[in-house]
């Protein structure tokens, strides 16, 4: 087979070869824009923090619009995740939003798991991802991303420190999610409280080595505003919908008796930065750190776990397909283990069955032979029983008609009364003997012979 | 374009798409700046291309890559007198990195002298198709890393020019033996080469004929039409689709013209201007390839052919039934022809779209 022969001439820093002219992909921009357009964009935020914090009034202010959802009570037994899925037009920009969010974090009593169920949903939407993409016919590039791009916590304004739950939680998310923190209903710290309260969140953030979201700063035309939002972390931001007539315009504000926040004006709270940094300017560099860094690592850590390697022992690299054949072994011979005790299983317990069976049968045999047995032995007794009578009967009836012609002779002789009276008598007198159930003659039977008795005469 | 859309895909991951509410918003947001973020990330990144030019020597190949990217990208090859023509096949490949108003792309040309040129071609599109399996097979063993690079270096071949030679007639045997083959592998394109000995009415029906042989044999050229996304889409691909295979004439050369200075061909009757919609097709080759839907070629091959090589791949020695997670990579076999043997058929493992776009449509 002829070699394929490449002559490759590339240097590394291939060589920078300069146009004579215009050749036109410039346009290369606009066509990956383009192609990006028309597949939309997704989008995912987490929202974490305690009930009543303000965070779905704070997503519908973000996103100027009203998501459906009623408030959660405080009463939840466990930590559970709300997510809503909306599609958001502007301009020839979809967005598929979701948003999800934690209900009851914070209220129980004993707050120690309050963390899993937000850790576990991470994980399962890094898993739905990998499971699609470890598949042979796989649909990658139509995928509906699930995976968390940003979580804002949401810190209690209580303007002392951040909450031991919050430190703790805030832990196990740093490494699996891009976190950025914001002060909820900042408009109950005053002014010079909240420099403090940031300060003391960003110490105690370093100090426990949570590592928090930082805007990327390589990009020169974005780098400077980025660097100076990053000085401003955690942002403290009011939510709200309602809109109040201020100066001549509508403006989104609260109302309280002592004034009026604007959540748009810079000077009251941070909310316009917020937005300004996670959709305006940052929202792609959230997506690709989410698949770059925190579904690579989640990837890693599983596959590894799977036991992939990338290199055996001897530091040559191994080829997947190695470890995957043996695996595959593994797995077909565990199967089969289990297939065979399975099968042993069974026919114990056919066997078990079988001489419970045979056992019941035996049984029966018996119970038939000895009714069988008592039958014939009745029979028997009824027959003998049978045999006695008839000899009475006939021992009767011979002695009756000895008794007859003895009396006919006597009647010859004494007249026909007297053998009446006499007959009379006799039979009187049977049938008393009869009545009685006294046998004046030997061998005869009380109660049978009675009908024989009746019959004869 | 999402070509993958039309294919009724059992695992089809819009059954997990999540059940969305369109949601009206009262007031700017701001989410179109995320188009502008694309932009500047995508310009940091830089933008990658790989073509490879096939046909016979003589047709003008280096000298058409030379005119494309208006630069001296390859060596124009014309071999000295007592220089034999090679026995083998050999792959070239020369990377530059070009420049145009900030946006950086670094390109790949492979060139493929010998092609066609010995007396038994038997079996010459062999090494073509084994280098483009190769750089699927690179991209691959990146890709199954555990520990992988955030930008996977790609080198996949992501068009493929086919120069024809102008014959007048209809396509050769080669040439069709070729396209079956390539076009199920990579985005082919194919040109009428030194189309200026040909006049415009022979440039017309040799296109017509060219044409019906590739319907014929069932060969789909780039810009497929199962690929094809939306109305807009369709109508611009069937323009471009009419006109399939240009007719291009490359030149290096400028001259002057009615005081203006063109890349042409000087002869003794004329000169022949390349970007002359009158004279050839150039223009229409150069917006394809590079204006409109380089993008488009990059994804193509991307989600379709290299997904296609990927399933082929995974499902080599797969005895189990599909499911996730349970692949078994065998070795790739040391020389390649085991690429050639699916290509050869359009067999069962490969990817639904094909054999449903062969069944309903007569192409």
């Amino acid at each position: 087979m002829a070699a394929t022969d490449i002559a490759r001439q590339v240097g590394e820093g291939c060589r920078t070869v300069p146009l004579a002219g215009h050749v036109g992909f410039d346009s290369l921009p606009d066509q990956l824009v383009n192609k990006s357009v028309s597949q939309g964009f997704c989008f995912n935020i987490l929202c974490v923090g305690e009930t009543g914090l303000g965070k779905s009034t704070l997503m519908d202010t973000l996103f100027n619009t009203k998501f459906e959802g009623e408030p959660a009570t405080h009463t939840q037994p466990g930590v559970q995740l709300r997510s809503n899925t909306y599609d958001l037009q502007e301009g020839n920009v979809g967005l598929k939003l979701t948003i999800v969010s934690t209900v009851g974090f914070g209220d129980q009593i004993n707050k120690e798991d309050s963390y899993k169920p937000i850790v576990e949903f991470i994980d399962a939407q890094f898993e739905a991802y990998l499971q699609e993409e470890l598949k042979i016919l796989r649909v990658l590039h139509n995928y509906h991303d699930s995976r968390i791009h940003a979580c804002l916590y949401f810190i209690a304004p209580t303007g002392h420190s951040l909450k031991s739950l919050d430190l703790v939680t805030m832990k196990k998310l740093d490494s699996k999610v891009n976190i950025i923190p914001i002060i909820a209903k900042s408009d109950a710290i005053s002014k010079s409280e909240l420099t403090k309260f940031k300060i003391k969140i960003t110490s105690e953030l370093v100090s426990n080595g949570v590592q928090i979201y930082q805007f990327p700063t390589d990009d020169e035309s974005v780098a400077e505003i980025n660097g100076t939002m990053n000085a401003h972390l955690p942002f403290a931001v009011i939510g709200s919908t309602e809109e109040l007539k201020i100066g001549n315009k509508m403006m989104k504000a609260r109302q309280y008796p002592w004034g009026t926040v604007q959540v748009e004006n810079e000077a009251h709270c941070d909310f316009v930065k917020l937005r300004e940094m996670l959709i305006r300017i940052n929202m792609e560099d959230l997506r690709e750190q989410t698949h770059s860094r925190h579904y690579e690592l989640y990837r890693r850590c599983k596959l590894e776990e799977m036991g992939f390697k990338d290199t055996d022992p001897d530091s040559k690299p191994f080829s997947l397909q190695e470890t995957y054949e043996a695996k595959r072994n593994e797995f077909l011979g565990e199967l089969q283990k289990k297939e065979e005790e399975m099968r042993q299983m069974f026919v114990q317990r056919v066997k078990e069955k079988e001489a419970e069976l045979k056992e019941a049968e035996k049984e029966l045999h018996e119970k038939f032979d000895r009714l069988k047995k008592l039958h014939q032995d009745e029979k028997k007794k009824l027959e003998d029983k049978k045999k006695l009578l008839d000899d009475e009967v006939n021992a009767f009836k011979q002695r009756k008609t000895a008794a007859e012609l003895l009396q006919s002779q006597g009647s010859q002789a004494g007249g026909a009364q007297t053998l009446k009276r006499d007959k009379e008598k006799k039979k009187t007198r049977e049938e008393k003997s009869v009545s009685d159930g006294t046998c004046t003659t030997p061998g005869k039977h009380p109660v049978v012979p009675c009908a024989l008795v009746v019959c004869a005469v | 374009m999402d070509p993958l859309r039309q294919s009724p895909s059992p695992s089809s991951s819009r059954a997990s798409s999540p059940r969305t509410l369109p949601c009206e918003m009262l007031g700017y947001v701001g989410i179109e700046a995320v188009l502008d973020q694309l932009k500047i990330k995508a310009m940091k990144m830089g933008f990658e291309f790989n073509i490879m030019v096939v046909g016979q020597s003589g047709l003008g190949k280096s000298t058409m890559v030379n005119t494309l990217f208006k630069s001296k990208m390859c060596k124009s090859t014309m071999p000295g007198l007592g220089v034999p023509t090679p026995q083998t096949l050999q792959l070239q490949s020369v990377t530059h990195v070009i420049e145009e108003s900030g946006v950086k792309l670094k390109l790949t040309v492979t060139d493929t002298p010998g092609f066609g040129d010995q007396i038994n071609n038997d079996k010459c599109w062999d090494p073509i198709l084994g280098y483009i399996s190769e750089q699927y097979e690179k991209y691959l063993q990146e890709e199954i890393l555990i520990t992988r690079q955030r930008h996977i270096p790609d080198t996949r071949v992501h068009c493929c020019v086919y120069f024809v030679p102008p014959t007048g007639h209809c396509l050769r045997p080669l040439d069709i033996e070729f396209l079956q083959r390539l076009c199920r592998t990579v985005n082919v394109v194919p040109v009428i080469a030194r189309a200026d000995s040909l006049t415009i009415e022979e440039r017309e029906a040799f296109r017509h004929r060219i044409q019906e042989n590739l319907k014929t044999h069932g060969i789909e050229v780039y810009p497929q039409k199962c690929f094809d996304e939306d109305i807009n889409d369709k109508i611009l691909n069937s323009k471009i689709r009419e006109r399939i295979p240009f007719a291009v004439v490359g030149a290096d050369r400028e001259h002057i013209v009615n005081g203006r200075c063109v890349l042409g061909r000087k002869t003794k009757w004329g000169i022949i201007e390349v970007e002359n919609m009158a004279h050839c097709e150039f223009p229409l080759l150069r917006d394809l390839l590079i204006r409109s839907h380089l993008q488009d070629l990059k994804d193509i091959t991307h989600n379709v052919h290299y997904e296609n090589y990927r399933i082929f791949r995974l499902n080599e020695s797969h005895v189990l039934p599909r499911g996730p997670g349970w692949v078994n990579l065998a070795p790739a076999p040391a020389s390649v022809p085991a690429p050639a043997g699916p290509q050869a058929s359009p067999g069962p493992p490969k990817v639904c779209w094909w054999a449903k776009d062969n069944s309903d449509e007569e192409c």
